[in-house]
């Protein structure tokens, strides 16, 4: 079998052969307490501060944020931000319980549509599972109520962040996932900013393939 | 497999610097990644630091590959997934051929991957009549020009703006003769409607991997595009081409390596799409792909393994060591004959495809050392280049010319003031001497050298002087 030959090889070459019982036990040990190594001191900060170099980071990498008081304010913050950037008012959104519970009624002209994004989406509304400061970037992990679709096909992605779900690191983010999902879910993406390309010369555009534009409504629900 | 040029190296490279595109293309990208990698890194206190730890997760991986491998390997068959463990190109081609066959596939769309440059992927797949169809967009566009990628993040790095234009007429001929690119957003959006409609009817998603990881059974693409991801999640099979040292053990060292990573290629805090996979769609899942592959390569890497060489399976592919390199800034990626340019390039295709082959490549170097100051697992490039030239000498492979001179070359090279001075003079007398054609024929005592081929006159000017006076010029910062 071609995998023993390359595993016969790799011994081989590495002058030994399999590693013996105390060395596998102990990188078995490594990989179920997954040490953190060295993390940037720029996010080991107060939250409000966090929330703040998180915005700044979102700005620099060509989103934006809006940030309001609850959730009750997202469909006037949601309708505003379509309006002032003159796009239409259907929006795919994620089935999440989160987004369900919010008072889309107070804005009736917003046509909302629960599911995975199709081509023709031109908005989706998505809900984000963290955000972390250190660059101001979203974790969104693939589950029936957050399809993957929807970070993509759209021409502009709107994500609901929490402030309590904000992090300094992104090891703080993955500890979030192992405590509360408890396996990987089959796609994990973390998004900084709005797709773009520099692939002609050199030269950075925005909207390569995916969205254009990257919205984040952050509901600021965190203890002072 | 792509035919190397690289026994060629000397002739490639005399062609690029007399080529005018390539030389603006050289001149207007080079500097801005370099400026864009030093502001990156100066706006992170700790970067030194996690080259180190990037350096000590590498090598421990390393060390213990094949337990990290297998524990990977059942983390991937528990998500759902399956690992096809191919030790050469050849049966790495036939397994990617193989799944497409199986799931009846007429178009794949691919994301970017070098190790799919390596092992000639897109024409193995033509050749049976399936359609591959490359979604970044400069691999795009390198596809519609039927070229090699020149940069391993900027695979048209060579490029100008009339080159698109040019290709996208010439392949775009359903759209109207006579539209008008204004700007490169209009080549961009072109360029995404064309491409939109291949990921919404492609049968299969190839990606590469920046990293596998074991704890999990993950593999992780970075993009700036998104088309890495529209590419996995669309189709209904997915398939992941990745080599053995992609591996790293869990997330968390991962994510050292990632904190490295973008700073050192693009000078990006962190790519737009950092993404984790883990096996096939779950239940109630709406999206995402049914049946999610694995092929794992070897191709030449545990042979490196035990070597001067292992150091190298370090690398993670960030480019940095090219972006920095005066010669890679001088001929850019072509010259060097086959799919990996620059000093990282110079050390590894020697591996891949042999020392015969590209013997040559680990003299294209001036030895300055930049590359291993700036590379983010901290490889020792100029050694390991110097360590392919002691071998080409053992081998015999060296023209007479070069194998009697090389203790002169070690003498001055290691004074560098005197070898500067030395190779100007050289430089200008052949300069003048070679004038009038442009080439000799013969040359005095280099007979090793010009009974095979043309010895390519110099410009009248050395390296390091053309260097230095392009440093003045703020060219290079
Ligand atoms: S050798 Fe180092 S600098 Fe060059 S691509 Fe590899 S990791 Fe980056």
């Amino acid at each position: 079998m071609t995998k023993d030959i390359i595993l016969a090889a790799i011994r081989r070459n590495l002058r030994r052969g399999p590693l013996p019982a105390d060395q596998v036990a102990m990188l078995r040990g490594r990989m179920s307490q997954h040490p953190r190594q060295l993390i940037p001191a720029r996010s080991r900060l107060p939250h409000p501060e966090q929330v703040a170099l998180f915005v700044a980071n979102v700005e620099k990498e060509f989103a934006s944020v809006a940030r309001v008081p609850d959730l009750d304010a997202v469909p006037e913050a949601v309708s505003g931000y379509l309006a002032a950037q003159n796009l239409p008012t259907d929006i795919v959104m994620a089935p999440h319980r989160e987004l369900q519970a919010i008072p889309w009624s107070t804005r009736p002209l917003l046509r909302l549509r629960e599911g995975r994004a199709e081509a023709s989406d031109m908005v989706s509304l998505q809900h984000a599972f963290a955000g972390i400061a250190e660059t101001g970037t979203l974790m969104l992990p693939s589950a029936p109520q957050r399809p993957t679709t929807l970070n993509l096909l759209a021409d502009t992605e709107i994500v609901l962040l929490r402030s309590s779900r904000l992090v300094g690191a992104y090891e703080e983010a993955w500890d979030l996932l192992r405590s509360e999902l408890g396996e990987m879910p089959r796609n994990v993406m973390l998004i900084t900013g709005p797709s773009r390309s520099a692939d002609i010369e050199q030269t950075l555009e925005l909207g390569a393939h995916g969205p254009r534009r990257l919205h984040v409504v952050l509901v600021d629900d965190a203890p002072a | 497999m792509h035919v190397a040029t690289s026994p060629a190296f000397k002739e490639n490279a005399h062609r690029a610097i007399q080529d005018a595109g390539l030389q603006k293309a050289l001149a207007r990208s080079g500097p801005s990644f370099i400026a864009r990698r030093r502001d990156a890194v100066a706006a992170l206190p700790e970067f030194e630091e996690l080259r180190d730890i990037a350096r000590d997760i590498k090598n421990h991986t390393l060390a213990n590959l094949d337990f990290y491998l297998e524990e990977w390997e059942a983390n991937v068959i528990k998500a759902g997934g399956k690992v096809h463990w191919c030790a050469t190109a050849e049966e790495a081609r036939d397994a990617v051929l193989a799944i497409c066959r199986a799931a009846n596939a007429r178009t794949v769309t691919k994301g970017k991957s070098m190790i799919s440059e390596e092992l000639g992927i897109n024409d193995h797949l033509e050749r049976h009549d399936i359609t591959p169809v490359e979604t970044d967009l400069g691999e795009y566009i390198i596809q519609l020009r039927h070229e090699l990628p020149s940069h391993i993040i900027a695979p048209a790095f060579h490029l100008n703006k009339e080159d698109w234009e040019e290709s996208f007429r010439k392949s775009h001929t359903d759209l109207p003769a006579d539209r008008v690119f204004r700007e490169r957003r209009d080549i961009l959006t072109e360029a995404r409607a064309k491409l939109r409609e291949r990921f919404l009817a492609a049968d299969v998603g190839i990606t590469g991997a920046n990293f596998l990881i074991a704890e999990t059974g993950s593999s992780v693409i970075v993009t700036n595009e998104g088309n890495g991801d529209l590419t996995q999640t669309l189709p209904r099979v997915h398939i992941v081409l990745a080599s053995i040292e992609k591996m790293v053990p869990t997330i968390e060292d991962c994510t050292s390596l990632l904190r490295v990573l973008a700073r050192s290629a693009t000078g990006q805090d962190f790519s737009v799409y950092t993404t984790f996979s883990t096996g096939a769609r779950r239940p109630g899942d709406l999206d995402g792909p049914d049946e999610c592959h694995v092929v794992l390569v070897d191709n030449g890497r545990s042979a490196m393994l035990g070597t001067d060489f292992q150091e190298m399976l370090r690398c993670i592919r960030c480019a940095a060591c090219m972006n920095h390199c005066p010669v890679y800034g001088a001929v850019g990626g072509h010259a060097y004959g086959w799919v990996y340019p620059g000093p990282m390039g110079s050390v590894l295709t020697p591996s891949l495809i042999g020392v015969q082959q590209a013997g040559h490549l680990p003299n294209a170097s001036t030895f300055c050392g930049k590359c291993e100051s700036v590379c983010p697992v901290k490889i020792p490039l100029p050694k390991l280049m110097r360590h392919w030239r002691e071998r080409e000498f053992e081998r015999h492979l060296t023209p007479a010319f070069v194998r009697t001179n090389l203790a002169l070359w070690g003498f001055f090279a290691r004074r560098p003031a005197l070898y500067r001075l030395a190779t100007r003079a050289a430089a200008w007398t052949l300069g003048r001497l070679g004038r009038r054609h442009g080439r000799f024929h013969r040359l005095p005592f280099a007979s090793g050298w010009t009974g095979e081929r043309d010895f390519p006159a110099p410009e009248g000017d050395t390296f390091f002087a053309r260097y230095a006076r392009e440093q003045r010029a703020g060219r290079m910062r």
